[in-house]
């Protein structure tokens, strides 16, 4: 659609701004503050130039943290993209099942994320769980709490339990918009299953996909709550995000410096991953538009 | 006939993985707790509804959920409020700076909320906000606002600006216009902006922890709380878990036909 050029239109956004400004700029900007000083205590700030971030990005906590970050996301990714557009291919196209389907599949999203990890607690727990009961009954031997190979595992299946929901939901929506035409005229051809879904059902989904591994990236890249829940970064340090250790820093050591440091990288990390997705996106959506 | 039987298997598959989880949470609930620990059934031997009684007369434990909703409606009014009049601007107009400003808005929605879970208690505590609801509803619009800027555009988009122009042809006003002509027309991207909002506020956990002690407390820092100091009380901990995907529930149901246009974001 033209857009009209006019100026005026800040007045619309101002309320926005108004308000994120209170709730993101001057909390990032006491971050930015903490980032470049040092203190002991009683509001006494010292400068401290840029000794955090050196600190930081030498220090083998951090690259452990990120280390396990970046394998997390990107087997949750690995797993939950194609499970979801498996489950999409696979969903019932409309009547009753298609939205009993779409209730049963959204309820974990809206399932806060303590309860999320709670859950998983009860559910893998060698005395009182049924996956722990059931995995111990058939002789695996399965203990979330000691192992550090178990503790990953149920981690990474209470994410895809949790989020594949929304990649296939998103997936589901961008098929849905696909005319019937396309599918008759597929059949006249005598297209296999695999063609028609790598030459129709694929390139109509890219944009919702890419909408998918965005959000998927970012979430992965923040969890914090379901993993605390679950095994509280244990057993050792094997399941700590960046999340867990930066919070662990900040309000369990106090460490306000290295930990402002530490977030201002990690922003930035995500911050230039997401604009890399969103120029690739934006581009996208002009072409298709075109 | 094949293709229809395999994809009803896969489906199957897939929602029963998704329940039993979520169907040992029932089935705890509704265990004593000597009856958790000592033996190991699949169903309750002695249906009890004790756990809940517990939690809906305990003034600690219902007032979490009664915060929780107070918040997590505070939030989506605010964020709707705000974010309607922005995403007509985006939908509608270029002007200095509008892609940037929409780049800017979506990074806060990206932001950890870790980061910025230290700076907000010091915010809020400064100016004298701590441990009410007001501050978990404003620092939950950090990431509710950018995404209701970002649906209701995609939403408004759809509509042709044919009807912008005839309406201030026919001499309505601007405000008269958005609230009476445009506001009906997007009303299913207003439930689904608002869904969001929902959604996001009432799982986060990690701010409204941080921001709450007493008299605002959440049930998700209700449930951590209780349950470390009590020593693992099972079946009240899986009863509340219950009542927290209950209102879940009852708003996806209501907004079933548009969920899966709204996870993508209004863009299909």
């Amino acid at each position: 659609m033209e857009k009209t050029q006019n100026n005026r239109a800040w007045f619309l956004v101002l309320p926005v701004l108004v308000i994120v400004a209170f709730s993101a700029v001057i909390p990032l900007m006491t971050v930015v503050n903490y980032s470049v000083n040092d203190t002991f205590g009683e509001n006494e700030f010292f400068w401290n130039g840029l000794g955090w971030f050196e600190e930081m990005i030498t220090s083998d906590r951090m690259h452990d943290a990120l280390g396990r970050q970046v394998l997390f996301s990107a087997i949750i990714l690995a797993i939950e993209v194609p499970l979801g557009i498996f489950i999409a291919l696979n969903m019932p196209k409309k009547g009753f099942w298609a939205s009993f389907g779409l209730v049963l599949m959204a309820l974990p999203l809206l399932i806060p994320f303590n309860v999320v990890g709670t859950i998983w607690q009860i559910f893998g727990r060698v005395d009182i769980g049924l996956l722990g009961h059931a995995l111990a009954a058939i002789g695996i031997d399965y203990n979330y709490t000691n192992d550090p190979l178990d503790a990953w595992i149920t981690i990474i299946v209470m994410d895809v339990w949790h989020w594949t929901s929304l990649v296939a939901l998103l997936c589901y929506a961008g098929l849905q918009s696909i005319p019937q035409a396309y599918y008759q005229a597929a059949r006249i051809d005598q297209a296999s299953r695999w063609s028609v879904f790598r030459f129709i059902e694929l390139p109509k989904m890219a944009g919702v996909l890419l909408i998918a591994v965005l959000l998927r990236f970012m979430d992965s890249f923040m969890i914090y709550t379901e993993p605390f829940v679950v095994t509280g970064g244990g057993p050792g340090n094997s399941t700590t995000f960046l999340s867990i250790d930066l919070v662990k820093m900040a309000v369990g050591q106090f460490d306000l410096g290295p930990a402002a440091a530490f977030s201002i990288m990690y922003f930035l990390v995500i911050l230039l991953v997401s604009w890399a997705f969103y120029t690739v996106m934006t581009a996208l959506e002009k072409v298709e538009t075109k | 006939m094949m293709r229809i039987r395999s994809s009803a298997i896969v489906m199957t598959l897939y929602l029963l993985f998704l329940m039993i989880p979520i169907y040992w949470l029932v089935n705890m609930s509704l265990k004593t707790n000597s009856e958790i620990t000592s033996t190991f059934t699949l169903f309750p031997d002695n249906l009890t509804f004790a756990n809940y009684v517990t939690i809906l007369t305990d003034p600690s434990w219902y007032m979490g959920y009664v915060n929780s909703l107070i918040y997590v409606v505070m939030n989506t009014v605010i964020s709707i409020t705000v974010a309607l009049p922005a995403a007509y601007a985006f939908s509608r107009y270029s002007f200095m700076g509008d892609k940037h400003l929409f780049f800017w808005l979506l990074t806060n929605r990206m932001s950890p909320p870790a980061v910025f879970a230290l700076p907000f208690f010091q915010l809020y505590s400064s100016v004298g906000l701590f441990d009410t609801h007001i501050a978990v509803a404003l620092a939950h619009c950090l990431f509710n606002v950018p995404l209701a800027v970002w649906i209701l555009e995609g939403f408004m988009r759809g509509v042709p600006k044919e009807i912008d122009e005839t309406a201030y042809i026919d001499g309505y006003s601007f405000g008269r216009f958005f609230t009476r002509i445009f506001m009906p027309l997007i009303a299913s991207g207003i439930g689904v902006a608002a869904f969001f909002c929902f959604m996001f506020s009432w799982v986060e956990l990690l701010l409204s922890r941080t921001l709450t002690s007493v008299y605002a407390k959440s049930i998700a820092s209700t449930m951590t709380r209780t349950v470390s100091a009590s020593g693992m009380d099972w079946g009240v901990l899986a009863a509340a878990g219950v009542l927290t995907i209950i209102p879940g529930a009852l708003v996806i149901y209501f907004v079933r036909n548009y969920i899966a246009k709204g996870f993508a974001l209004g863009r299909v």
